[in-house]
């Protein structure tokens, strides 16, 4: 069956030939505008069209939903501009926050809502209940908010233990206690077994702006400085240890957290200088900061040397092959704040209990536009872009 | 973290970089090939380059085994997965990897039964888990990973598994770095040796590269110092005229490998005839089969694959990346219709891929990278 005469057999991948006539279409529209580009090598030539190609109209060229526009990176970007910001579009949605900010009767809210499908459910360090209430309540929070109000959708397998289930809802009682929010609303729907993976939970949270605060990945400027909250990736890597498919054992837990509190330390003391603010979860601290990039049309720089990772973390990271920057954290903020108030932030940061292991991990740059540039340990520059696909199975 | 940050300073490799610096010979080029897409990687993720002078140019080889396995193979893979009661299982890298019509990725989004492993091992366990499922165990890689794959397959007779197949694609290196040397169109000064591959195969098998060809090899370990000292030792083997393999590797890598892992991998394979490599074509005695006696835990003989040959693209030009007769950026559809999103040749879907790790890591000029990140 293997021999030279398969040689002569070849077929040719459609798919493929289709995308390169494509791109040719493309690339010699792009080419019809040279425009003070004659100085460059070609070399630049080739990049300054590439640069051109990533800014094209977002398309899903998929058949189907690969686990890939689940991952937070680059697919499910696309998947979101192409198809829910295209059907949907206005400009609360638009702005691509983590939560709308909606002007009602004089007050200012903030709406949100996130799902949670993380294997396993119960985990070191905490488990989806607590997190479901966490992560929404951080998102409300992001924007300067205090959270009010969450709501909380179960959908669960026909077969899911009532204890695992009353253990998961005592778990968002206490969270929902904890972070000063109650849960107010719901809805419960079960499924035949097998056309879920035990527990799914939905909230949605709404909370109140009472500072005259006005936060957004896109306002960050040259000479800012670049502050997460503690060490990143703890999350993540407890959730892939869980999962006992790696057979590594650490003590490690889950960073999982409600940040609201951080956050009104943090804007107390810099009241003007906070300019955008992020829970890092599912895509890391490289995603985020990849967003905020791209929103201001500014550089980020981080100096790798200065991010905080645990030791365990940062084993495991490394055994794995994984760069810690792309780890989800699910009680870690990135804040990006004038420069000039920046060790302010940093001291009112390490006040907070959530926030002893905060540093100043790099600053914003002018050029070149868009990217994110990391500073190595060893000592070189490289580029850090948002994750293609993550290999991953469901961490939040 | 011990092992890993003596390996990762940044005070010795300034000290390497001046005397690598201080070792080219005026207006001289120097293209050293790294074999192993574990070293591009490395290169890319730690801003290497940044330390080697401008005539010092590092040509990112063929060793990164997702890269070279063509699209016909994969479609015979995929083409087995799709087969009633088939669990494929396979390494992460391999998912995306795109073949004449379509991936893993969209093998399994329509519905077949496609699962992450992280050894063959946790393959072999699926088997036992579910007696009633054929498991298949798509093998890639080099010498490297092909100790493990036959391994399993040991593993698989001595506990009587009849529900356990691997789905062979095992490529050597030796075959594939002659194939680079007989490319006329290439001009390189020496090699890093795959450090990884040759703790199974040793330093020997290289040896025709310094005697025959007069090329030095220096096999490379994986972090940014012992790949800055290996370009050096390449150096100074220049700058004193000698072309000999080196192990720059010592403290993984035994000059005779590991015969053990020899052995298992030639008790359950065998050489094939020929194989065809991505962008390289068909390479005499470049692959390993499952042997006959091992029939049984072949999933080439298990199952009917279509066994066609899909051609690469016209306009792709991984042969000539994988061969370092071009840089990524000069294939003519390089970050155009060709991107990590949808790669269209393999070079573009591992990280370890030179295309891929140029893309994310290298796509703007170094000085306005330097430059920037001040």
């Amino acid at each position: 069956m293997t021999g030279p005469e398969r040689g002569d057999t070849a077929t040719q991948a459609g798919w493929a030939e289709e995308a390169v006539r494509d791109a040719a279409v493309e690339d010699a529209e792009l080419a019809q505008y040279p425009v003070g580009r004659e100085h460059l090598s070609k070399e630049q030539q080739v990049l300054a069209r590439i640069d051109k190609a990533r800014q094209r109209k977002a398309r899903v060229k998929e058949e189907r939903i690969t686990l890939a526009h689940g991952s937070g990176g680059k697919a499910t970007h696309t998947l979101i501009e192409a198809v829910f910001l295209e059907a949907f579009r206005n400009p609360l949605l638009e702005a691509m926050e983590d939560q709308a900010v909606l002007d009602i009767g004089g007050a200012r809210l903030a709406f949100t809502t996130d799902s949670y499908v993380v294997s396993p459910v119960f985990f070191p360090g905490g488990d989806i209940g607590d997190l479901a209430v966490n992560g929404t309540v951080n998102d409300l929070a992001m924007s300067g908010a205090r959270p009010l109000y969450l709501s909380a959708g179960f959908i669960l397998e026909e077969g899911f233990p009532v204890a695992d289930l009353e253990r998961i809802v005592a778990s968002m009682a206490a969270a929902a206690a904890a972070a000063g929010v109650q849960i107010v609303t719901g809805d419960t729907k079960v499924v035949q077994r097998g056309k879920a993976d035990g527990c799914y939970i939905n909230t949605a949270g709404v909370g109140l702006i009472e500072r005259p605060v006005h936060l957004g990945a896109d306002r960050c400027r040259p000479g800012d400085a670049v502050i997460v909250s503690g060490p990143i990736g703890d999350h993540g890597v407890t959730i892939m240890l869980a999962r006992g498919e790696l057979d590594i054992e650490s003590d490690i837990v889950s960073d999982t957290a409600p940040l609201h509190e951080l956050v009104a330390a943090l804007l107390d003391a810099v009241p003007d200088g906070v300019r955008a603010l992020r829970d890092a979860t599912r895509g890391g601290v490289a995603t985020i900061l990849n967003e905020m990039a791209k929103a201001s049309g500014v550089a980020v720089v981080v100096d790798e040397t200065q991010v905080p990772v645990r030791p365990e973390a940062n084993g495991a990271c490394e055994i794995l092959g994984i760069d810690p920057l792309y780890v989800a954290c699910e009680g870690r903020l990135v804040a990006i704040v004038d420069g000039t108030h920046a060790h302010t932030a940093l001291t009112a940061l390490r006040h907070h209990p959530l926030g002893t292991g905060a540093a100043i991990i790099g600053h914003i740059n002018d050029d070149p536009p868009g990217l994110v540039l990391l500073k190595t340990t060893f000592g070189g520059t490289r580029i850090v872009d948002m994750l293609v696909g993550d290999p991953l199975p469901r961490i939040c | 973290m011990r092992f890993v940050d003596e390996f990762r300073d940044a005070e010795k490799a300034r000290v390497l970089s001046a005397q690598i610096a201080s070792m080219c010979v005026p207006g001289r080029e120097y293209k050293f090939m790294e074999v192993c897409g574990g070293h591009t990687h490395t290169i890319y993720k730690h801003g290497l380059e940044d330390y080697l002078p401008e005539a010092v140019r590092l040509v990112h080889g063929p060793g990164c085994p997702v890269c070279v396995i063509p699209m016909g193979r994969l479609d015979d893979a995929i083409a087995i997965a799709e087969e009633p009661d088939v669990i494929m299982t396979t390494f992460g890298d391999m998912m995306r990897v795109p073949g004449g019509r379509g991936s893993f990725f969209d093998s399994k989004a329509k519905g077949a039964d496609i699962r992450m492993v992280y050894s063959p091992l946790d393959s072999l366990k699926i088997a036992q888990q579910n007696p009633d499922k054929r498991v298949v165990f798509m093998a890639i890689g080099f010498e490297t990973t092909a100790p493990s794959s036959a391994m399993t397959v040991l593993r698989a007779k001595a506990l009587g598994l009849s529900n356990f197949s691997i789905f062979c694609n095992h490529v050597t290196i030796i075959p594939a770095i002659k194939a680079i040397l007989d490319s006329p169109d290439l001009r390189l000064d020496g090699f890093l040796g795959p450090g990884h591959v040759s703790t199974v195969i040793g330093c020997r098998p290289y040896e025709f590269i310094s005697a025959v060809h007069g090329k030095p090899l220096v096999c490379a370990g994986f972090e940014p110092l012992d790949i800055l000292q290996s370009v050096y030792m390449i150096m100074r083997q220049l700058q004193e005229g000698r072309s000999e393999v080196e192990n720059q590797y010592r403290r993984v890598v035994p000059w005779d490998g590991n015969v053990k892992a020899l052995e298992v991998i030639n008790e359950v394979m065998e050489l094939r005839p020929y194989f065809e490599w991505r962008g390289l074509g068909f390479i005499s005695h470049s692959a390993l089969k499952v042997r006959d006696a091992y029939a049984a835990f072949d999933a080439e003989r298990i199952f009917e694959v279509p066994g066609v040959r899909v051609a690469d693209p016209k306009a792709c030009q991984c042969g000539e990346v994988l061969k370092g007769v071009i840089k990524p950026w000069e294939c003519k559809v390089f970050g155009t219709a060709c991107t990590p999103e949808t790669p269209i040749g393999t070079c573009m879907v591992s990280s370890e891929g030179a295309c891929a790790a140029y893309y994310n890591f290298g796509r703007f000029t170094r000085e306005r990278v330097r430059e920037a990140a001040g």
